[in-house]
């Protein structure tokens, strides 16, 4: 049967992973390279590498970045950040992306996902969107949570479905960054409305976490984090063994 | 040496990526004279049937194919380049493949429960079948790799060489003579999807 997947995130800036990486056995914490290389060994199942960088300089340091972590993990790898246009697709699946989560360029362009989906099928497109609640409903916001939009999440993950999307990516802004654990209602409720596969994001304090949100929502079909994995708080093996004991399908 | 064939259909980055990292002599071509010569085939492919069934016959590779596999060339499908080698795919209407191994690709909408998603993204394990195939000569048994399809081939369980549950048994690779392909991407299941790679580049 199908396993559950456990993805890192890697937030990639002028070619180099931010955020405090402390690894020590590795020589350079913030070369995506070894990292990638190091979470693929480990038993990561996929790689979302997120590019934050600015300047089309920085662009280019990102796909340089990217080759080469394509010629040496052999594992998926997704990328999002400044995904625009059609054109922005081309630029990172040549450089070995499998699939490309778009965000605010969706919600700009809503068509960018049929466009994308036509030309490079829908396994490639994946939507990503940053909810929060505010008043008693679900917004959706982007340029990186900064600025609140008239769609409904629940709504807007169907309507990506239908787009041409293959793939979502909830991250949930209430309980990000708080260590409390996945928005196991939120996800509920998007599970519930769309048959394509579902990535939890935002909340996983520790590994017990993982636990929970596969518990709580079996549909989900993966959990995503970034710092708990990149500080070492959970180590991605002891995670995996952990989902085994509580009968969660991973692949070890 | 192994002829990886560009079609115009997909990404073959990953693939030639991976064959370079596992030390394997291989080129990226669509040259009649070059995949001659080659000992081994690799037709990747990604994307809708048609379009890609459509793309192979313009470039008249279709008929180079079969004319290789009659020379009892080792050639290898992956993922929608393994759907290819049957006689026919139901993927929105009826179209026509390669014909090198008996059977169809018929949608996983319908033949699985429905509670499962569709496509089957992910990971899976391997139920290898019978006396394991040469492919899988560096492989254990259950070994997990990894899935993006909405379709399966459906064919007689002699041409089946392994399968992985999804709700029914799911034919993940099969085989014909020296014609063989998988379902699954082994360029992007980690380190054991190279040793099924591996596997085939040392076939002669």
């Amino acid at each position: 049967m199908i396993t559950k997947r456990i993805i890192p995130c890697l937030d990639v800036k002028n070619g180099r992973v931010v955020k405090g990486v402390n690894f020590m056995n590795l020589s350079d914490v913030s070369d995506p390279v070894q990292l990638a290389k190091y979470y693929s060994e480990c038993g990561a199942d996929e790689l979302v590498f997120y590019d934050i960088t600015a300047s089309a300089e920085g662009r280019g340091l990102f796909t340089d970045v990217l080759t080469r972590t394509a010629e040496n993990v052999f594992i998926p790898l997704t990328v999002g950040g400044a995904i625009n246009e059609v054109s922005d697709f081309d630029r990172v699946l040549k450089c070995g992306a499998d699939k490309v989560s778009v965000n605010s360029g969706a919600v700009r362009n809503p068509n960018l996902m049929y466009e994308a989906a036509k030309k490079y099928g829908s396994q490639c497109v994946v939507l990503s969107m940053d909810v929060k609640r505010v008043d008693g409903k679900y917004a959706v916001f982007v340029k990186g949570g900064r600025e609140m939009t008239d769609l409904e999440a629940i709504e807007w993950a169907k309507r990506g479905q239908e787009l041409g999307a293959g793939e979502l990516v909830i991250n949930s802004m209430d309980t990000d960054g708080v260590r409390g654990g996945f928005d196991t209602e939120l996800l509920t409720k998007i599970c519930d409305a769309v048959t394509i596969p579902v990535i939890a994001s935002g909340g996983a304090g520790c590994a017990e976490d993982f636990v929970k949100l596969f518990n709580t929502c079996p549909t989900v079909d993966a959990g995503l984090a970034a710092s708990i994995f990149h500080f070492g708080d959970v180590k991605i093996n002891e995670l995996k063994e952990l989902l085994k004991q509580n009968n969660i399908n991973v692949r070890i | 040496m192994t002829a990886i064939i560009d079609y115009g259909v997909g990404n073959l980055f990953s693939l030639k990526s991976s064959l370079a990292y596992i030390g394997a002599d291989c080129v990226v071509t669509s040259d009649p004279a070059v995949i001659k010569k080659a000992p081994r085939i690799i037709l990747p492919g990604v994307g809708a049937f048609e379009d890609a069934a459509a793309k192979l016959r313009a470039t008249g590779l279709d008929e180079l194919l079969k004319e290789e596999a009659k020379n009892g060339k080792y050639i290898m499908g992956i993922c929608l380049g393994m759907q290819m080698l049957f006689e026919k795919s139901y993927e929105f209407g009826c179209h026509k493949g390669l014909g090198l191994i008996p059977g169809e690709v018929v949608p996983l909408l319908g033949a699985v429960p429905s509670e499962l998603k569709i496509p089957q993204m992910g990971w899976n394990s391997l139920d290898i079948k019978g006396s394991k195939d040469d492919l899988y000569k560096y492989t254990e048994n259950g070994t997990h790799v990894y899935f993006v399809h909405s379709y399966y081939a459906k064919t007689d369980s002699k041409y089946i060489t392994a399968t992985s549950e999804y709700g029914i048994d799911v034919t993940a690779s099969a085989k014909n003579g020296r014609v063989m392909g998988t379902q699954y991407h082994p360029e992007k299941s980690g380190k054991h999807g190279l040793e099924i790679l591996k596997a085939f580049t040392e076939l002669k």
